[in-house]
């Protein structure tokens, strides 16, 4: 019972994010007017995502170095918790860009971004798919998996600063910062980002003691 | 660091041997570029009407992406498994992957300015600043080159066809790409080279991280 608490703490931040993300009083600026409440969902998806995606990498990078099984299914659950969360900000994205940008996708650099990084962890997810033997198939996933996650890096990173973009932070837009976000926002984001991040952990450790269990069964 | 040097010239010097004496991946590249462009020439039925700049470009980048695509994945298939126990028994992988680059940058190099030659001949010729380029087109296929050696040697482990190539490639090259297609429109265009100073500093930026990145992973997939 010692390690619920943070479990506890998941759902509490959730139901405190969707009750005060939903009810309590945001500023009102042009353009965005509620729509801004999207950003306790929309932005925690990314940062889970990107957070998920580097925990992965680091599983891989152990699988290389020790061989232990464990950490190969601890990579690939990541990866796939990444996903969830990388369709879900998609989406959300979307559905925000409708409403302020007045297109579902506008071919803003930072959107091609993140649909090309679904491109590559599904390409991942069809490599994985593609062998008969497991151990090659963790190592060279894991490779991979490394060498996509350097260049997904440059990709969302480095790229998108480079040209104008729609997304706050580039092209003359104010940027996305502590230094200019309302406070009340302040209030339900940052538990927002915590609460979505831990759910993601959940996801992932729930999904691994599940694998781990049924490659047990396997190989019994 | 000099050993390092002459065992690398001996494993591309053979690789072109190989080459030389079978011709057949560069001649079957040049036969596929020259199909696809000629493709191209019927369908856009350009006998009469000269393509857009931004067609142009875009275009030949597409065609060169493929058969990037097709020549490199043809890296690892050449030399039958005995032969790389072979090679594991006298070189180390760093030597292989670091040789099996700088050849693939060769051919791709050879490729580019072919296809760049039968591209001009056929499509015509819009490019206003043709240095700047070409000059692009030999960084652009070196490019190539570096990001898709090491995705080479995953997908032939993952099984011996070339179709999860293409999956694994296209979106590790897309970054690169994109900066690549917006240099050669400046040059299409003859703007001052001062503008595309920035985008060729991060294609050659990409080019030592993935070289450096393809440097420490290679001798893990080697071993296995």
């Amino acid at each position: 019972m010692k390690n619920t608490w943070w479990k506890v703490l998941t759902v509490l931040l959730l139901f405190y994010t969707l009750i005060g993300g939903f009810l309590l009083e945001v500023p009102r600026l042009n353009i965005l007017n509620e729509s801004i409440r999207n950003l306790y969902f929309h932005v925690p998806m990314w940062f889970g995502m990107i957070l998920l995606l580097g925990s992965s990498v680091y599983y891989s990078i152990k699988y290389l170095n020790t061989q232990e099984e464990t950490y190969d299914i601890k990579a690939s659950e990541c990866v796939n918790v990444g996903l969830l969360f990388g369709i879900l900000g998609i989406l959300t994205g979307m559905m925000w860009a409708h409403y302020t940008w007045d297109q579902f996708w506008s071919g803003d650099p930072k959107q091609n971004a993140s649909a090309v990084a679904l491109m590559v962890y599904f390409a991942y997810l069809i490599l994985r798919g593609a062998f008969s033997d497991e151990v090659q198939r963790n190592r060279i996933s894991a490779i991979y998996n490394i060498f996509a996650y350097v260049l997904f890096l440059v990709l969302i990173f480095i790229l998108p600063r480079m040209t104008d973009s729609l997304h706050p932070g580039s092209g003359g837009n104010p940027g996305f910062n502590a230094y200019d976000m309302d406070s009340k926002l302040r209030y339900v984001f940052y538990p927002a980002v915590i609460g979505w991040t831990l759910l993601g952990v959940w996801l992932v450790s729930l999904r691994v003691r599940l694998q781990i269990i049924q490659h047990k069964l396997d190989t019994l | 660091m000099k050993q390092l040097f002459s065992e690398i010239f001996t494993l591309v010097k053979k690789d072109f041997l190989l080459e030389f004496r079978q011709r057949s991946a560069l001649n079957s590249i040049l036969l596929y570029v020259f199909s696809t462009v000629f493709v191209c020439y019927l369908s856009f039925s350009l006998v009469a009407m000269q393509l857009n700049p931004i067609t142009w470009n875009t275009l030949f980048w597409i065609i060169l992406l493929f058969s990037a695509i097709n020549t490199i994945a043809k890296s690892f298939v050449q030399e039958s498994d005995g032969q790389y126990y072979f090679y594991y028994s006298l070189v180390s992988p760093q030597v292989m992957i670091l040789a099996k680059i700088l050849y693939n940058a060769l051919l791709m190099i050879v490729t580019a300015i072919f296809a760049l030659i039968i591209f001009i001949l056929v499509m015509g010729n819009p490019v206003q600043d043709l240095a700047l380029f070409i000059g692009n087109l030999i960084l652009g296929a070196i490019g190539f080159a570096v990001s898709l050696t090491l995705i080479a040697g995953v997908a032939i482990k993952a099984n011996k066809s070339t179709g999860l190539m293409a999956i694994l490639g296209f979106p590790i090259i897309i970054p690169m790409i994109l900066m690549l297609i917006k240099v050669s429109k400046n040059a299409v265009d003859g703007l001052d080279r001062s503008v595309s100073y920035d985008e060729i500093l991060t294609i050659f930026a990409i080019n030592l991280i993935v070289v450096t990145v393809s440097y420490i992973l290679f001798p893990y997939l080697w071993r296995s």
